[in-house]
């Protein structure tokens, strides 16, 4: 039997099919103006027995796909225990959210804390950031590590910080100490919440786009003061926790 | 529904806007209740009542006022409905519950004011509520810092505010100050209505709205029962409606419906299958139509099985005792009754979080939503203590804070539907 787990993101939509406990299948694409079209699309081809959708757009394919739907915080909780790690916490920084979940010792959800309904502190912020800042997403991370201090950037809203660093940019900020500044003010966020639903050690799974950013997990785990884990793919997790989820299903 | 056009011209209402209203008003109620599969026929009673809402409802305060009988309106579960009934007059629960307006009102308040006062003001500037426009009274309370400062704003606006003040705290003093307002408000009633109380008239009274409670308190125990008999939707309409109906008609409806349903229990007749995962709603009150937080929940595979809140058992479960031969002694009873509401505005409130955990007991509920209106700061700083004491009793607990808006809706629903997968697995 093959598994397949779709999570359709705010900015990604990803595909993982599993078989007999492996991944043999992952692909990801733009969510762009038409997610149903995309997750089509991406699915075209891909050979599976069980669909499971997840992701804010879980319900949005809902008649048009015909398969059960879980939330992302089920998803996440299912796709960490693939990997070879114990975690006592997930924290998942996607595009237009952030979730903290902590985990039993059995790695069952125990309590989780999502973001307020804007898109301060997630992926979307780092997004704009980086484009005030005249960086790629990879530059932005790099030129961020690089800096020797960090300037304090108040704002989490993403509108007000946008103006606020083009406040300091014009002032004569270093662009460098701006980017430093600006993925401590969401690394301080996010274990903020991490720290309300999971204030006791463990190691922490780090999964979503802004796992792929490396000044955001090495600042995390000095945050934290616990080991960061960060899966090959953290884009795909949610996808891979829908389809084991169409396994227990199926 | 008949034509009342010339009644809420008369009331002085905006035709056009409240055209408006009725008409989302309507298509909200069609969608939301009408759409649920197996519902008691007893509701068709509370159907019927919402249907004509702004229309029978109104034509029988105006046809009370022609008879000389004074209507009181409110927003409080602390204004006593059995005053008002002991000088003949009609208690009515005022609107608060839409996102109307919100424009007009941000003119006169901050904009981080909650929705439900911004609502009484949105009703009021959009002319809109033909209960407000009914009243000859509306009563204020300085609950919240909230509504205290609001009715300093609202009082140029309505006909006749009258503003009682509140205890923060369930000591002998703050008893003592509950009843020398409610004995202020007596006096006030008197002059308003031109009537004495007697203690025929406050006993009859307390009869009146203790039967209307009994009947509440005998809804809500029957939802113990698995399967569910009633949705959590229809059970929450009919605490709404408790605060604007006429309380024997109310009374009589609420106990026949209860017949059906003590005949679905039996036969193991429910609105979901047996075994549904079943959650209490504590926090803010749902004034109509504020149905969002509930029916996110009952479109994610749970139903609502109680409500820890003013509109719900917090305004129901204690009765007034009949004793005492003066409208003294009387006086004192419905001062003790009213004194046990475990508002938020109390400090401390041990005995609301309390009642959480019985409640959640009795009714086999697998967890708490705590619900909490943005920028209201009683029932926000109180939903942290009493979610880790309910964490730590064993009770799984979401606290969510939103407003009258449909802006977070798609975030809500990710966080209930995990925190239902979170309750199956337990």
């Amino acid at each position: 039997m093959r598994y397949a787990g779709i999570d359709i993101g705010s900015r990604t939509i990803k595909l993982a099919v599993i078989e007999d406990g492996r991944l043999v299948l992952s692909r990801k694409s733009l969510t762009s103006h038409d997610p149903l079209g995309t997750a089509q699309e991406l699915m075209e081809g891909a050979a599976f027995d069980h669909l499971m959708a997840t992701g804010y757009g879980r319900h949005l394919i809902k008649g048009h796909l015909d398969c059960p739907v879980i939330s992302e915080i089920t998803a996440f909780v299912l796709g960490a225990r693939f990997f070879p790690v114990r975690c006592g916490a997930i924290l998942d920084i996607g595009g237009q959210d952030t979730k903290a979940i902590s985990l039993d010792t059995d790695g069952n959800l125990c309590k989780f804390e999502m973001n307020d309904r804007c898109a301060a502190g997630t992926g979307r912020f780092l997004e704009v950031m980086a484009t005030v800042l005249g960086f790629t997403l990879e530059e932005f991370s790099a030129a961020a590590l690089s800096a020797k201090s960090a300037v304090k950037i108040n704002s989490m809203c993403t509108v007000f910080a946008e103006s606020e660093v083009v406040s300091l940019t014009s002032q004569g900020a270093d662009r460098n100490e701006v980017a430093l500044g600006i993925h401590k003010s969401i690394v301080s966020r996010s274990a903020g919440l991490l720290k309300r639903v999971a204030p006791a050690g463990g190691n922490l799974f780090f999964a979503g786009g802004v796992a792929l950013n490396e000044c955001v997990r090495t600042l995390l785990e000095k945050e934290m003061c616990r080991p960061v884990f960060v899966p090959p793919d953290p884009q795909i997790v949610g996808a891979i926790g829908a389809a084991l989820s169409a396994s227990e299903e199926g | 529904m008949a034509d009342y056009t010339q009644m809420w011209q008369d009331l002085g209402l905006d035709l056009k806007s409240h055209d408006a209203l009725l008409s989302v008003l309507g298509k909200a109620y069609a969608d939301i209740f009408l759409a649920q599969k197996n519902r008691p026929e007893g509701m068709k009673y509370f159907d019927f009542v919402m249907s004509e809402v702004h229309g029978l409802r109104i034509k029988e305060l105006v046809d009370a006022k022609a008879e000389g009988r004074i209507i009181v309106g409110s927003y409080c579960v602390f204004v006593p409905e059995e005053l008002v009934l002991a000088v003949d007059g009609v208690a009515v629960g005022l609107c608060a519950g839409a996102e109307f307006g919100f424009e007009a009102a941000e003119t006169l308040l901050p904009r981080n004011t909650c929705s439900l006062i911004k609502s009484m003001f949105g009703f009021k500037l959009g002319r809109v509520c033909p209960y407000l426009e009914s009243c000859n009274v509306v009563v204020g309370e300085n609950t919240c810092d909230g509504k205290k400062k609001a009715y300093e704003i609202l009082g140029p606006l309505v006909r006749d505010l009258y503003v009682m003040d509140m205890p923060q705290t369930k000591s002998e003093m703050g008893k003592k100050l509950l009843r020398e307002e409610y004995r202020k408000f007596i006096a006030k009633l008197e002059k308003e209505s031109g009537k004495t109380i007697t203690p025929a008239s406050l006993r009859k009274a307390i009869g009146t709205v203790n039967a209307k409670r009994k009947a509440m308190i005998r809804l809500n125990a029957l939802r113990a029962a698995d399967p569910a008999p009633i949705s959590g939707l229809d059970a929450l309409l009919i605490s709404q409606i408790f605060f604007h109906d006429d309380p024997a008609r109310f009374t009589d409806s609420v106990n026949k419906l209860c017949d059906e349903l003590e005949t679905r229990v039996k036969n193991h007749n429910g609105v979901v299958p047996k075994g549904t995962t079943r959650i209490i709603i504590s926090g803010c009150p749902m004034a109509v139509p504020n149905w969002k937080v509930p029916l996110l929940i009952e479109t994610s595979n749970a139903v609502i099985v109680g409500e820890e809140s003013c509109v719900g058992e917090r305004g129901t479960r204690w009765l007034t005792e009949v004793k005492g031969s003066t409208v003294d002694e009387m006086l004192d009873a419905i001062v003790d009754r009213y004194f046990n509401v475990d508002c938020a505005v109390f400090t401390p409130n041990p005995s609301r979080i309390g009642y959480v955990k019985e409640m959640a007991k009795k009714l086999h509920a697998r967890g708490v939503v705590h619900y909490s209106l943005q920028f209201c700061q009683p029932y926000i700083m109180e939903s942290g203590p009493v979610e880790k004491d309910l964490e730590k009793s064993g009770i799984p607990t979401l606290r969510l804070e939103t407003d009258y808006s449909q802006e977070d809706a798609g975030q809500l629903k990710t966080r209930i539907e995990a925190f239902v997968e979170r309750l199956k697995k337990k």
